[in-house]
This record gives structure tokens, C-alpha cells and sequence, in this order.
């Protein structure tokens, strides 16, 4: 089939906090429910400077590697989506409220999708956060990166299971930023 | 306002333009994104990676995008000018399209969000603070799902242009975001849609991003006398096309079973 000309982005603006952030899109599960993790980090701009009107989205596979399809991310019942969303706070922060995901087969190691999104990013940039462990060694594309590029990608946990991890949009610590084969221009 | 010795002095417009042309004209024909380095739009300087991206294949968790349903939309929740104080002052008009991905396969039952300024050019944001009233009746914010065919509709009114600080006498065209998701984690959209004939595109640094004429038309709404309806609302077509799929739907009807 021909590809179609895409849709542009556009940047996200100033003023999306009052429509698309919600109650309970930062929390995948309850607070202090039984193996909940937070997932947290500042986002940076090129000079080092907190990036207070940011917002990203993550999609994540289960304690047990499954992706979720089913609907609720919106109103939360009890039912994990795998989706989420939060908005960056007045330093930059992001967190999040979820479970740790597991690999979804072998031979790869598990992360979180992000997607960000910012006043000043023109469009949306696509990225991972994965988890720390032996595994990474062995992921395929992770190894494909230079070590100082794939430590921008990779969480540090501390002894509660938490995670953390700032993204940084530009400079030297840039995050590695995604792009799919589908995106190309035509 | 004092302009402290820290502070450069704002850009003209005159200046602005002629540097959103300089870079257009670098720019290699074909690029239908947007531009994320363009300085132009003075807050990407900082913000925009210089490091190139990296192409991957997607894997199981970028394959599927999230799902929503009925549990998560009203359908109330389409017309945004629905307001239990009043009707909000403005042009009333409905503004429906198709979503569809790049290989044209329509996106179903999947979630659309819809933020905007009022009638004044004035956002329901406590940052905002451009000089020109909220409406008491006007909130701004939407949500839908799209049919089993990829369409979607609201029910909202026409918002102002307004100015911000990115040089001197800078005005927004009118706009209204749009937020998508197509079938594929891959396919998020966050866009906005402008209105034909505004004399304001052709000086806008964040729609001139787009350096392909062709692909910057695909944000212009058409007027739609069809759906503009009698007595009560004008009418905007506007359609999308999100970026293709890496699975086939054979392949995602073997891994949903």
C-alpha cells in the first residue's frame, strides 16, 4: 500500500496542563499497593536548566511481561492499562506510580516506551527508560550504543525498588532519542 | 516593562520571517515533519536534541498503543460548548475529520483530546495571562472517541488569535490542539489545526516549522458547508493521517489470540 503524507506535529504549548494531565494518570497502580514502584527524574534542557512545562507519557508490559490491551487509563478502576501520563511539576519533576515491567521474551531486557512531549519541542521525541540488571548486557540494541550513550537510558534503582532517571532534550548527556522505521518522511 | 541590560531586545517580525525563510530554503525538499531544531520559534533553541535519532524496530510494548474505551470518554465530553451556567460566547461551529494511518486503514474507537483558547484568544491556564477575558462558560477542553470508521466530531467554538513573547508583536494564528493515538504505541500525535485563509500562518515561527508547504496544508482545516448545520453552526473538515503501522493486522489478530 502507499504511504500517505503524515499529519505534522505541532509543539504541545504552554497551556495543555488544564486538558491533558488527570487525576490518576500518573498512577498505573494505587500508591502503596502491593509491588508498586516509583519511577521518577527531572527533564533537562540543553543548558542544564529544569523543563517545568513537559509531559510524558509511558507504556509498559506487566510484573510478568505481558502488555496490557485493555481501556481505563483514562478513569481507573483497579485494572492495570500499562499507560500513563504525567506532567512535569515547577523543577521539572516527573513520577510516576507503577509496576516494575518484565522482559516481553527473551534475549531483550525490559523498559519502559516514553514519549515527551514540551513547550519549545516542536514535536513529540520518543525514548525508553529501562531497568537496570544483568540482562542489559545481553540486549541487542543496547549493545549497539556507545556506553556513555547507553547509560542515558538506563535507571538507577535504589534498595526499595525505585526508580530514577532525568532525560536530558540536549548537550553533551542528551538522552537517546528514538525514531521508528515508519516515521520516515516522504 | 524595564528591559534589564541581561535582556536582548525583542526580534521583529521582519527579521523572524526572513530567518523562517533562510531555513526553508536549507532545508532539503521532502522533510514533511517538523523541524524540531528551528530558531525561529526561539524556546526550541535549548530544547530540541542535536545528537541524531536513533531507528530501531519497535518491540511488543511500542507495537501496541493504549486502549480506551467507553469506561474512559463520555460522549458528552465532544461538545465543549456544553456549560451548565450558559452557552459561551463565540461562533459556534463543529469540527470533524477522519484519522487514518499511512497506509490509509482507518483508526478505530481510539481516543482524541481537544484543548483551546476562548473567543478572546485567552486559555483557561493560570499562566496565561494575556489581557483579554475568560469566559465564564468556556472551558476549553474535549475528548472523543473515533467510530468504527475513524471519524471523530466536535462541538466547540472558534478561538482568537493572541499574542506571546517570542518577538515583538508576536500573535498566534487561531488553533485548536488536537492529541492522537493510532493503533501502535509508534503513531502518538500531538498537533494543531489552523483555520483556511488566516493571514496569520504565513508569520507564525511554530506552523512555518513545517518547511513543506504540502505537509504544512495538511493542518489547515477546509471550510465544510455539509457539516455546517442550519441555523446553529458553521462547519471544519479536518483530516489526519498518523504515521504507518510496523504490524500488520494479520500478525496483531495472531498475538491477540
Amino acid at each position: 500500500m502507499r504511504d500517505l503524507v503524515t499529519t505534522a506535529g505541532q509543539t504541545v504549548g504552554p497551556f495543555f496542563h488544564y486538558a491533558l494531565p488527570y487525576d490518576g494518570g500518573p498512577h498505573l497502580v494505587p500508591p502503596g499497593s502491593a509491588g508498586a514502584i516509583r519511577l521518577a527524574g527531572t527533564v533537562y534542557d540543553g543548558a542544564g536548566a529544569p523543563v517545568p512545562d513537559a509531559m510524558l507519557e509511558i507504556r509498559q508490559a506487566d510484573a510478568a511481561g505481558r502488555v496490557p490491551v485493555v481501556e481505563g487509563s483514562l478513569r481507573r478502576d483497579g485494572v492495570f492499562t500499562g499507560w500513563g501520563r504525567a506532567a512535569t511539576d515547577a523543577v521539572g519533576r516527573y513520577a510516576f506510580t507503577t509496576v516494575a515491567p518484565a522482559p516481553t521474551r527473551p534475549g531483550v531486557a525490559a523498559y519502559f516506551a516514553v514519549t515527551l512531549f514540551a513547550r519549545g519541542l516542536l514535536d513529540r521525541l520518543f525514548t525508553r527508560i529501562y531497568l537496570p540488571g544483568p540482562e542489559l548486557s545481553d540486549d541487542p540494541f543496547l549493545r549497539s550504543l556507545p556506553d556513555d550513550r547507553r547509560r542515558t537510558l538506563v535507571a538507577e534503582r535504589d534498595v526499595d525498588g525505585n526508580l530514577r532517571l532525568d532525560l536530558r532534550l540536549q548537550g553533551e548527556q542528551e538522552t537517546v532519542f528514538l525514531a521508528f522505521p515508519r516515521h520516515r518522511d516522504r | 516593562m524595564a528591559m534589564t541590560a541581561t535582556t536582548p531586545p525583542l526580534a521583529s517580525q521582519a527579521s523572524i520571517s526572513e530567518e523562517i525563510e533562510r531555513i526553508q530554503h536549507e532545508t532539503k525538499p521532502g522533510q514533511t515533519s517538523t523541524r524540531l531544531d528551528f530558531s525561529p520559534y526561539r524556546s526550541t533553541l535549548l530544547r530540541h536534541p542535536v545528537k541524531e535519532l536513533r531507528t530501531l524496530d519497535p518491540e511488543e510494548v511500542e507495537l501496541y498503543a493504549p486502549v480506551f474505551g467507553h469506561s474512559d470518554v463520555d460522549p458528552t465530553e465532544a461538545d465543549l460548548t456544553l456549560h451548565p451556567g450558559g452557552e459561551p460566547i463565540g461562533e459556534r461551529m463543529v469540527v470533524t475529520g477522519r484519522v487514518v494511518d499511512g497506509d490509509g486503514r482507518p483508526v478505530r474507537r481510539q481516543l482524541v483530546e481537544l484543548w483551546q483558547a476562548n473567543a478572546a484568544g485567552r486559555y483557561v491556564h493560570k499562566r496565561d495571562d494575556h489581557p483579554a477575558p475568560l469566559d465564564p462558560h468556556f472551558h476549553g477542553a474535549g475528548r472523543c472517541l473515533t467510530d468504527d470508521d475513524g471519524w471523530y466530531r466536535f462541538t466547540t467554538i472558534k478561538p482568537g488569535p493572541y499574542p506571546w513573547r517570542n518577538h515583538h508583536n508576536a500573535w498566534r494564528p487561531a488553533h485548536l490542539h488536537f492529541s492522537l493515538f493510532g493503533r501502535e504505541f509508534t503513531q502518538r500525535l500531538v498537533t494543531q489545526m489552523y483555520f483556511p485563509g488566516d493571514p496569520l500562518l504565513a508569520l507564525d515561527p511554530i506552523y512555518q516549522a513545517i518547511t513543506e508547504q504540502a505537509a504544512r496544508d495538511r493542518l489547515v482545516a477546509a471550510y465544510d458547508h455539509d457539516t455546517s448545520q442550519h441555523e446553529w453552526a458553521t462547519g471544519y473538515r479536518w483530516d489526519v493521517v498518523l504515521t504507518g503501522a510496523h504490524a500488520t493486522p494479520l500478525e496483531r489478530e495472531d498475538s491477540d489470540a
